[in-house]
């Protein structure tokens, strides 16, 4: 590939491959500061223009690799980091086996993990990126890496991603928005990087405490889920829990008795933190 | 060129001892490309790689092995839908090979059920299916009507709670494929492999292999098409297939499947399959085009194996026919 470039998150190692410079220098630009290694990488990502004409005219950025999906929709060139961040998402959430993946966000505290699992828009990127300025250690806002041997929630801090109205609301938080990309199919999108702290710290894993299930945008409330319905909506969240067989099993119905699990419905983030912080106090008594 | 590498190390594994970090990252790209990484993680001695790379062969087979025990469940499943209106399905490929403990199981993807039944039992089969929980993946009622008329397995079915495709074919061939075999020769002649599963007999695995690779697709895949026909060939020799080939009409593309299997492999390769010639070093050209980015290179080749895979598959004016209506938006085409 003309372009190219590698990055290590937590245990995976990425390498992704561009007809363009620009998709490239914006990743170099977006995980600045993530630790360097020379080692084979695990996933490849290639971004590619549809036709050989596509690179110059209306440049269109195809996403594949190890692993694709027919029928995906070439991005404009202008959204070349979303189409690599998508790229990267796709080769895990296919090709990775050697954690049980849950689409989740996980902060840790006081060496034990929260884990914010739900469907996208139910806020839990908004939250993570909250709770990271509010001093969390940042574990990622997209997988979390749930370890087969040893039930850890391993880390993989990649940007926190942001949508529409959330950016705003991490901005007036004091968050910084580290890229921002309009008019994709998901609206506007803003990338926050973790902070240095969280990359340091990324080989080193935590046992999960509490696992709640956010849903932004009704009047607040908590409701304790039972662990049978927590399995089922957890194996419907986990991209390779079929494909580890066995193994993912194990490793959800371990997390499952582990941890206490909650359903939090929230107005705006104040109460969503407010409500983290006391359910995280009981968790942890 | 990753693909050679590929090769390379799946005919002598001992051979990445001298690869770099570039070399292995080519390698696997490409083993990956080709869907031949869980066959390669299980001739390399994962010791003999580095670290992340033991890492990465170990998942590769762990892979292989949840795939080889879906894709049996699968038969199984099959199997049972079709136990009530007498028919036993004979596996295909990959899951025949998987069940039959073939060595050229040993690590395979294997995505698809591909089955064979006798033609009359289609539509007994077809609806017995449906009835268990398969259902239709086309759409498009030209799609449809195309398979059903021009092709030699019904239009794929797909279960809809386990989601895995099935490909239920009555030949290994499409009827307007030049050459005929005998597919109730097929049938008849299918051996069991216990527990209710049967597979065609030792020699048609071949020739099956052999019609697939190079009388009917554009060669994608075809590095483990033609791994599979080493395996069985190293495995049950060649007594049988020259009167089988000759019997279905595919001694052709059986020799010429020889031929690249011990120019790429170094299978064995009887005196009969002849001289490696100028159209086998093209069919080579295009069975190597991966690179190491996994990417396809050599389009103008692969355009022409396109055309030509089409060209085999049936008669020039229903070639023209079929191109154009595809061409069409499929509001405009016609349902048969």
């Amino acid at each position: 590939m003309r372009h190219q470039h590698a990055i290590t998150v937590g245990p995976v190692r990425f390498r992704i491959g561009a007809d363009w410079a620009a998709p490239i220098a914006a990743l170099r630009a977006l995980y600045a500061g993530y630790p360097d290694e020379e080692r084979v990488p695990d996933c490849t990502v290639r971004l590619t223009a549809p036709r050989p004409w596509r690179r110059l005219v209306r440049p269109a950025v195809t996403i594949s690799g190890d692993y694709w999906l027919p029928d995906t929709v070439p991005l404009p060139l202008a959204q070349g980091l979303v189409a690599a961040e998508m790229g990267m998402n796709l080769q895990v959430a296919l090709g990775w086996r050697r954690h049980l993946l849950l689409h989740a966000a996980a902060l840790e505290r006081d060496g034990r993990v929260l884990l914010l699992a739900g469907a996208s828009g139910s806020g839990k990127s908004t939250l993570a990126a909250l709770l990271m300025l509010a001093g969390w250690r940042f574990l990622g806002d997209e997988f979390a890496l749930v370890g087969r041997e040893d039930g850890c929630i391993h880390p993989f801090p990649r940007p926190a991603s942001l949508k529409n109205a959330a950016i705003a609301v991490v901005r007036a938080a004091g968050g910084v928005i580290a890229a921002e990309i309009p008019g994709t199919p998901k609206g506007r999108i803003g990338y926050v990087r973790p902070p240095a702290a969280a990359l340091a710290r990324m080989a080193e894993p935590a046992p999960p405490a509490l696992l709640l299930l956010p849903r932004f945008g009704a009047a607040e409330a908590v409701a304790a889920v039972p662990p049978s319905e927590a399995f089922v909506r957890l194996t419907q969240a986990s991209t390779n829990y079929v494909a580890l067989g066995e193994a993912g099993f194990v490793a959800l119905t371990r997390l499952i008795a582990a941890v206490p699990v909650c359903a939090i419905d929230y107005p705006d983030s104040a109460a969503a933190l407010r409500l983290v912080e006391r359910l995280w106090a009981e968790a942890r008594r | 060129m990753s693909a050679h590498a590929l090769v390379r190390a799946l005919v002598a594994p001992d051979t990445v001892a001298a690869l770099d970090e570039a070399g292995w990252t080519g390698l696997l790209t490409a083993a990956r490309a080709e869907r031949l990484l869980g066959t390669l993680a299980m001739r390399l001695d994962a010791r003999a790689a580095p670290a992340g790379v033991a890492a990465l062969l170990s998942d590769a087979i762990e892979g292989a092995e949840a795939e080889r025990r879906a894709a049996l469940w699968e038969a199984e499943m099959a199997r049972r839908a079709l136990a009530p209106i007498g028919v036993a399905p004979i596996l295909l490929k990959g899951t025949a090979f998987a069940a039959a403990g073939s060595t050229a199981a040993r690590g395979r993807a294997i995505g698809d059920l591909d089955i064979l039944v006798p033609r009359a039992a289609l539509a007994a089969v077809e609806a017995a299916l449906i009835g268990a929980g398969w259902e239709p993946v086309k759409t498009d009622p030209y799609d449809d009507a195309y398979y059903r008329r021009w092709m030699h397995e019904l239009p794929p079915l797909i279960h809809a709670e386990r989601d895995r495709l099935i490909d239920v074919h009555h030949s290994i061939l499409p009827p307007t494929a030049r050459p005929r075999p005998d597919a109730a020769a097929l049938c008849a002649e299918a051996v069991p492999l216990g527990q209710g599963l049967w597979a065609l007999a030792p020699a048609d695995r071949i020739v099956h292999a052999a019609a697939h690779l190079l009388a009917d697709g554009d060669l994608s895949g075809g590095l483990r098409n033609l791994w599979d026909i080493d395996r069985l060939v190293r495995e049950q020799g060649v007594a049988a297939l020259r009167d089988q080939a000759r019997r279905h009409g595919l001694l052709g593309p059986v020799r010429q499947a020889l031929r690249l299997a011990h120019r790429l492999y170094e299978t064995p390769c009887p005196d009969w399959a002849g001289r490696f010639n100028g159209f086998d070093a093209l069919v080579r050209r295009r069975l190597l085009v991966r690179d190491g980015w996994g990417r396809q290179r050599h389009a103008a080749t692969r355009f022409g194996f396109y055309l030509r895979s089409h060209a085999l598959r049936m008669p020039p004016p229903l070639l023209a026919r079929h191109l154009a209506i595809k061409a069409l938006p499929p509001r405009w085409r016609p349902a048969r």
